[in-house]
């Protein structure tokens, strides 16, 4: 009987140490799709940040915190992600709020439009990242597609089992560590593709940002109201196609952000007083900015927090201005090397 | 709930423990309770059918129990009394009545299942036939609800009722017992179709823990789920891709889907009971077995004993016997034989029962003229093999030792194999012409080397697909051949290190391996829809 019971023991542990090791192997590192890898880098960079940037992808291809910290000495991070959902990002809010308090917080509203959850890529990219907490049991269960399981989101492996078959050699290589591929959540594109496409977007059935996303942009602002934090709603320079910004939306905005009392930037109007050039500074023919883009318009809306906002110029903490170097020095470097 | 799914898997642990946890005497609650639930969370409006199969069952089978109890008392008074003609004819009398009781049973229940299953495929055919006698005006098709699992339990509470009017088994007095017994839910949606003699005492005895029971019971369940998950619902993505493109995958490719859809079919059966009776196992429950290697068949008579044994032993008993036996067909079994004489003769009534026997089991797997030539054609090839069974003697008696080499017993298995897959594939394209022109086409365009080019990858699988289905079918033959007298978990019982690193890798082969999750079309075992 004791020898039963001590293999079926030992035979457990070797199953559950196979299946962790069979796990790590198999959920997508984000070597290539590095969008997967941003949310999970903000816990080795958690705490002392005064402006918290949250959103989807025109946030974390829009602001550069490196930028902020170079030319106003704002200590800055972007928690955004794929498609980020509004819930995503309140989620995402409250998590951020367990390890540090902001002093403003930064929302781009072009999620809004979405209502229900969408992808179940996107989901895993902004979920699988976040560590173990309410906040992620509550991210999970706004946002699960109809064919997803919450069991999925606890083992992923059961979810990501099949790249077994198409397992690559950084699979093996990055098993239990990921490569750094942010900078404090900015993600770098340094190609260039022009914009060519001029044309507006398709017309929408409905306009009206549905319940649902009212409901955590509601949630968004009262968490900041209770931590004293100021928040901000923003609408990054870029327009293109499918990523059109309606006027009937932007009213939905203007009217929010005026009923309680927030301060709301569309930046869409000022691009040429910004300095954007859709020649240069794009990498996806206007869908979002690149390098260049994300700088000229970093450093234009850099000074409006600087100013309007009180936020303080941190350079003469040199324990902070010492991380900053090394971080500006590997941002300068993957910029003068093409991302590399 | 499938019973692929995590829901199922949590239901199960909850289960369990109640099982076990509870006092024993309120262990047949925990399962109808268990069993209620599974079936509620199929769809609550389906209770109202498992409930009146219950209740019309317990009222027919507890009325026919009366008549047998006054039989019995009547002739224990009196019967010294009574002269061996009115005992006879008192006794016959008294069947008579349970015998109306019966078919007021079986039409109230066969009638409900008939109702359900039945109407839009009688509609349909309705309508074509007024349309073929030029009757513009069309019966509508009512939109009905078809309860998970119906076929099985109906056919299951019926032959009890049947067994209960043969004597052959008791009444069961308690409603809620006889409740559990409808709805056991490992079984319910796909069988096997026990019998009331065999299941119904052991849902309500107590069940101690037993560690073998609950070990063997464990490692079934695990075999059941690499069949499914691994290769059924691997395979079926190259299944699905040939079947809804039938103008594209025709010739080889018709060829290949009777092989593929075999392999698919039979892991997915096999691999659904499997999880049925290792489930029942680990409650302590024996169900009947439902297949004996059938692929491994060297006749199709012997495959109908290997595949789906119980549902063949419920036509058998219920369908077959009882026709062959009926007044009707004894008077055409004398008839025969005053007309052909007494060697055609004697054939003629049970080629005639045999034949409704196969209408009616091609019927009761769906309500469709594919199923009913499936049911036809696998009658006339027993009735003809029956026919040929002298020439096959002769040919043995000429050639004894061909006949006993293992190379003639592969070549007659992988005949009937393909036989049974051929006849099979009508359940494929479920539809009787087009099946037929598939046929054809293997005959006129079979162009092998296409598909094994390219072909096989333009199927929605890989090659590593293809692997793993061709080593999960190597496995199953494997374990097949390993299980023919003692089966595999008996013979590991003893050796756990060796048991626990083979049904260990088992389950990572199965969470590695298995077609499931996101990007998998979760499919539902296909003998849930029957």
């Amino acid at each position: 009987m004791k020898k039963r019971i001590f293999v079926a023991v030992s035979a457990i542990l070797v199953i559950c140490v196979l299946l962790t090791f069979l796990g790590a192997l198999v959920i997508p590192k984000y070597t290539d799709n590095k969008e997967g890898a941003l949310v999970g880098e903000y816990y080795a960079e958690a705490g002392g940040h005064d402006v918290l940037f949250i959103g989807d992808c025109e946030v974390y291809e829009s602001i550069v915190p490196a930028v902020l910290w170079e030319k106003y000495g704002i200590n800055s991070y972007v928690r955004g992600s794929a498609q980020q959902l509004v819930w995503q990002s309140y989620y995402l809010l409250e998590d951020t709020l367990r390890y540090e308090k902001p002093k403003a917080v930064v929302y781009n509203v072009m999620a809004l439009k979405y209502g229900e959850p969408q992808r179940e890529e996107y989901n895993r990219m902004t979920i699988d990242g976040m560590k173990w907490s309410s906040s992620k049991v509550g991210a999970i269960n706004a946002s699960m597609t109809e064919e997803e399981s919450f069991v999925e989101y606890v083992f992923p492996l059961l979810r990501f089992h099949s790249r077994i078959t198409a397992l690559t050699a950084d699979d093996l290589k990055y098993a239990f560590e990921t490569p750094k591929v942010s900078h404090n959540g900015y993600l770098m594109q340094t190609g260039i593709v022009p914009r060519t496409d001029f044309s507006e977007g398709f017309s929408e059935d409905d306009y009206i940002f549905s319940e649902n996303a009212i409901k955590y942009l509601d949630m968004m602002r009262e968490k900041c109201e209770d931590n004293g934090i100021e928040f901000i709603l923003m609408k990054a320079p870029t327009n293109l196609w499918r990523y059109w910004w309606h006027d009937e939306w932007e009213t939905q905005v203007v009217e929010y952000a005026d009923k309680y009392d927030l301060k709301y930037y569309n930046f869409i109007p000022l691009e040429k007083e910004i300095g954007i050039d859709w020649n240069t500074d794009t990498y996806d023919k206007g869908a979002h900015l690149n390098v260049y883009g994300a700088e000229k318009f970093t450093e234009y809306f850099g000074a409006i927090l600087a100013d309007e906002f009180s936020l303080p110029d941190r350079r003469a903490d040199t324990a902070l201005s010492e991380a900053w170097d090394v971080r500006l020095e590997k941002y300068y470097y993957e910029r003068n090397n093409g991302g590399k | 709930m499938l019973f692929t799914s995590y829901e199922f898997l949590a239901f199960l642990a909850l289960v369990f423990l109640a099982y076990y946890l509870l006092p024993k005497k309120t262990q047949w609650i925990v399962l109808l309770v268990s069993s209620y639930a599974f079936y509620a969370l199929a769809g609550v409006e389906y209770l109202a059918f498992i409930l009146f199969t219950t209740v019309t069952s317990f009222v027919v089978t507890r009325l026919m129990e009366r008549v047998s109890n006054r039989e019995k008392s009547y002739l224990a008074e009196v019967g010294d009394m009574l002269s061996k003609d009115e005992r006879k004819a008192f006794k016959n009398k008294c069947k008579k009545r349970r015998f109306w009781i019966l078919c007021l049973g079986l039409l109230l229940n066969f009638g409900v299942l008939a109702v359900l299953k039945y109407t839009a495929f009688a509609i349909v055919n309705v309508n074509s036939m007024l349309h073929g006698f030029g009757v513009e005006s069309t019966l509508s098709i009512p939109s009905l609800i078809l309860p998970l699992g119906i076929s099985f339990y109906t056919f299951q509470t019926m032959g009890y009722l049947i067994d209960v009017y043969r004597q052959k088994a008791e009444a069961i007095k308690n409603p809620f017992k006889l409740a559990l017994f409808v709805s056991f839910f490992p079984q319910l949606i796909q069988g096997p179709i026990s019998r009331a003699s065999d299941l119904a005492p052991q849902l309500t005895e107590p069940h101690r823990f037993e560690r073998r029971n609950f070990t063997y019971g464990a490692q079934r369940i695990l075999w059941g789920y690499f069949k499914k998950l691994v290769i059924a619902d691997r395979v079926l993505v190259a299944v699905n891709t040939m079947i809804e493109s039938p103008e594209e995958f025709r010739g080889a490719y018709v060829f290949l889907l009777i092989i593929l859809y075999s392999i698919q079919i039979y892991a997915d059966f096999t691999g659904g009971i499997d999880i049925t009776i290792g489930i029942a196992e680990a409650l302590g429950i024996k169900l009947a077995e439902n297949f004996k290697r059938p692929f491994s068949s060297r006749s199709t008579k012997e495959y109908w004993n290997r595949w789906h044994i119980t549902m063949g032993s419920w036509f058998t008993d219920y369908v077959f016997y009882p026709i062959s036996v009926s007044r009707p067909m004894l008077a055409i079994s004398k008839k025969s034989r005053a007309w052909f004489g007494k060697k055609i003769g004697k054939r003629i009534p049970v080629y005639l029962a045999t034949i409704v026997t196969w209408f009616l089991t091609g019927l009761w797997h769906g309500a469709g003229w594919n199923f009913i030539v499936w049911g036809l054609l696998n009658c006339l090839v027993i009735l003809v093999s029956q026919e040929l069974e002298p020439l096959y003697s002769k040919f043995e008696h000429r050639f004894p030792k061909l006949h006993a080499s293992s190379t003639y017993g592969a070549f007659m298995s992988i005949r009937t194999f393909l036989l049974m897959g051929l006849i099979r594939s009508l359940d494929c394209y479920r539809n009787v012409p087009m099946t037929f022109s598939m046929w054809g086409s293997m005959f006129t365009e079979f162009d092998l080397p296409s598909v094994l080019g390219e072909g096989l990858l333009s199927l929605g699988l890989g090659l590593s697909d293809y692997i793993i289905v061709g080593l999960g079918c190597a496995l199953m033959f494997a374990v097949s051949r390993a299980g023919k007298d003692v089966s595999v978990r008996e013979r590991l019982y003893d050796r756990p290190v060796l048991s626990w690193s083979l049904f260990g890798t088992l389950f990572i082969l199965i969470i590695m391996f298995g077609a499931y999750s996101v990007g998998y079309d979760a499919s539902q075992f296909i003998y849930n829809q029957f």
